[in-house]
């Protein structure tokens, strides 16, 4: 533990991680030594291009002509009113180029892959939005692009394979464990642990072994910074609240990390609670579980006493993951950030709603964030202002959710 | 032999003492591994004493975990089945207590650090100590993660193996053999495990170069799946780990009882085909 520093009372909480990964104790690098010259050599390349103006430029320039940033802040109107409480907000990531947030991260890492000189790109991928967005990147810049997805989401997330095959990437459907994200990500690894010297591996969120949850933190923080530009324009002031769904929590880190330094908004992380909260029926880490090591570094994660990872359960393929990124349990740990969990029913409830309320297709795993925030604003002030992160649109839900009631 | 002056030996002697048995035999090591608990307690304890009878000079002892990412699709369904099966610490720990009584030839368990973080790591190492465990190799962690299980082991006197990789710049790999004890894993390709027709380019001068740099003998391990290619790696290093080849051959055995004999004719053909003079 002695690399593990006090934190001083000054220092901001912004300040992480540390030159070894390290969000307070959490984050790391436990991987295998394979792994480990190409983790140093990411590292080193991402060093170098945040400083490069010519890799700054070109990411925003993509961002604005590919993406379509900056995304608009809405006012949720009749959702509002039916809450009966604070305005309602969303930033429309799911207003961006694939429907989600997910672009943001892939054309950052894209760039960097051609940087180090690799031209074969895999990725993982849950609801396959992370998938999508990859396939993307790689289509734009002529990468080879291969994407590990649990059999399980290819079958309930088939519109996104579909789009994946569309830009000319590979999908390799995986057989192993629970067929879901956790698998995937498993299979990616191995598939990187052979290939490590021509191939980068795009991971999705802000988990797995330092640098990563830094990279995709820094990548996705646009979010947060164009929610605060947007809001001190508009208002004149910061939001009151802010709340973001959390699976791996990339669209949450993106949001909250320009935010924790302004200790008066609120922030509110919402894990999938899944059935109920018995072991297996939900996906609720930070809510439910204990500091361990999956996928290379130290988070709150669900495993049995052994340090077995758990089953996990939610209705949302996004969400469905035992584990989370190393700077929510920080944020956990130190208080900064709430933690909860929304249930699956809560979270199809909020579908439909925003749906019919408001005319716009949320994700299931956005839905998450969406009920508590009904909730929410219902307890809160007129005066308040309260921004839900829309991290991605619902089209590829629909036969799911149609599935699920009975509707096929 | 071990316990002739009366003092327990702590598992980084007992290693050093099977070693120097080998030389003194004109052998080079040969390390097998099986998983714990695939299919269950009772046969892995008959593979064990049947691998310790054919010559293995220690073993590699799997504990199954649910995401190994450094292993391929052999090990990968061995942890299944074994999980499935019900295997867990504690058993693991009881196989290894009852191979203790049973037999000299030195275990170490090959863990995630997933497992050892989750027990603690102080406790884990105790436990491993008390059962008997020589050693420790640990996949997932790197050098920069391993001070305080490195402390833990050297308190115990138990081994904690570590890895070097192709990927491994040179400076570090002396590094990480500087801090190797009971021996030095050298990682033949750069990859998961599993079997592999052919040894890779370069292997012999990377662990001829490795073998002026390390103190502690080199084992050389993933994708070495024949006797030929046993004979060909233990020219040049001081023993082979062979994992795999040596699960697929269990696979393939229908009973309890044909595994074990299974498993000591392959260990028996890999320690012919390693003796050197």
């Amino acid at each position: 533990m002695s690399r593990v520093q006090a934190e001083s009372v000054d220092q901001k909480l912004s300040a992480v991680p540390d030159n070894f990964g390290r969000f307070g104790r959490f984050g790391g690098r436990y991987v295998p030594e394979t792994l480990s010259a190409a983790l140093n050599q990411l590292e080193k390349a991402y060093d170098d291009a945040i400083i490069d103006p010519e890799f700054v430029s070109e990411l925003e320039e993509l961002f604005g002509a590919f993406v379509g940033r900056p995304t608009p802040l809405l006012f949720a109107e009749r959702l509002t009113e039916k809450a009966g409480g604070a305005q309602i907000y969303f930033k429309r990531e799911d207003l961006s180029h694939t429907g989600a947030h997910k672009i943001n991260n892939t054309l950052g890492q894209a760039l960097l892959a051609m940087r180090m000189g690799k031209k074969r790109i895999i990725a993982e991928t849950g609801a396959g939005q992370h998938g999508v967005a990859t396939a993307t990147a790689c289509a734009r810049f002529g990468l080879e692009c291969i994407v590990y997805m649990g059999a399980e989401d290819v079958r309930r997330q088939s519109p996104n394979v579909r789009t994946m095959k569309l830009m000319g990437a590979e999908v390799r459907p995986v057989e192993s464990g629970s067929r879901t994200l956790r698998d995937a990500i498993n299979e990616a690894m191995r598939d990187w642990m052979a290939t490590v010297e021509t191939t980068h591996y795009i991971i999705g969120s802000v988990v797995g072994p330092h640098p990563f949850p830094r990279i995709v933190r820094d990548f996705q923080s646009v979010i947060g910074r164009e929610t605060i530009e947007c809001c001190n324009k508009l208002f004149g002031r910061l939001p009151d609240t802010v709340v973001a769904c959390v699976g791996g929590g990339s669209n949450a880190a993106g949001m909250f990390y320009p935010f924790v330094d302004f200790p008066d908004v609120r922030l509110v992380g919402i894990e999938a609670g899944g059935r109920s909260s018995n072991e297996g029926e939900h996906a609720a880490p930070l809510t439910y579980g204990t500091p361990g090591i999956l996928h290379g570094s130290l988070s709150y994660v669900l495993q049995d006493l052994d340090g077995q990872t758990a089953d996990v359960h939610s209705v949302s393929a996004g969400l469905d993951y035992p584990g989370v990124g190393p700077e929510h349990s920080y944020w956990r740990d130190s208080g900064r950030v709430d933690y909860t969990s929304v249930t699956d029913a809560a979270a199809l409830d909020a579908f439909d709603m925003v749906a019919q309320q408001e005319g716009v297709l949320p994700a299931l795993e956005t839905s998450h964030a969406l009920a508590w925030a009904v909730e929410a604003a219902s307890e809160m002030s007129p005066e308040e202002i309260l921004v839900v992160c829309m991290s991605g649109r619902g089209d590829k839900d629909a036969a799911e959710i149609a599935r699920l009631r009975g509707q096929e | 032999m071990s316990h002739k002056d009366g003092k327990k030996q702590t598992g980084i002697e007992r290693l050093e003492n099977a070693f120097a048995v080998c030389k003194a035999e004109g052998r080079r090591a040969v390390s097998p591994f099986i998983t714990a608990g695939d299919p269950d307690s009772e046969t892995t304890v008959a593979i064990l004493k049947s691998i310790s009878t054919a010559g293995a000079t220690c073993c590699e002892l799997g504990v199954p975990y649910s995401d190994p990412i450094a292993d391929g699709a052999v090990i990968q369904s061995s942890y299944t089945r074994a999980l499935n099966a019900g295997m867990n610490l504690e058993k693991m720990f009881s196989i290894v207590s009852e191979i203790r009584e049973a037999c000299e030839m030195p275990l170490l368990a090959m863990a995630s650090y997933s497992l050892i973080f989750r027990s603690g790591i102080e406790a884990f190492v105790k436990r491993g100590e008390s059962s008997g465990l020589a050693g420790f190799v640990v996949p997932d962690l790197p050098l920069e993660e391993s001070d305080e299980l490195d402390e833990q082991c050297r308190r115990s006197g138990l081994a904690l193996v570590r890895l070097v990789t192709p990927t491994t710049p040179p400076e570090r790999a002396r590094e990480i053999a500087k801090r190797s004890t009971g021996f030095l894993y050298c990682v033949s390709v750069a990859g998961v495990t599993g079997e592999r027709t052919a040894l890779p380019d370069g292997l012999i001068d990377r662990i001829k170069w490795l073998r002026k740099e390390s103190n502690v003998p080199i084992l050389v391990g993933f994708g070495i799946s024949s006797a030929d290619q046993a004979r060909e790696v233990a020219t040049v290093a001081d023993g082979v780990i062979v994992g795999s080849a040596v699960v697929r051959c269990l696979e393939e055995a229908r009973d309890a009882e044909t595994m074990a004999s299974a498993a000591g004719s392959f260990v028996q053909e890999l320690v012919k085909s390693c003796q050197v003079c």
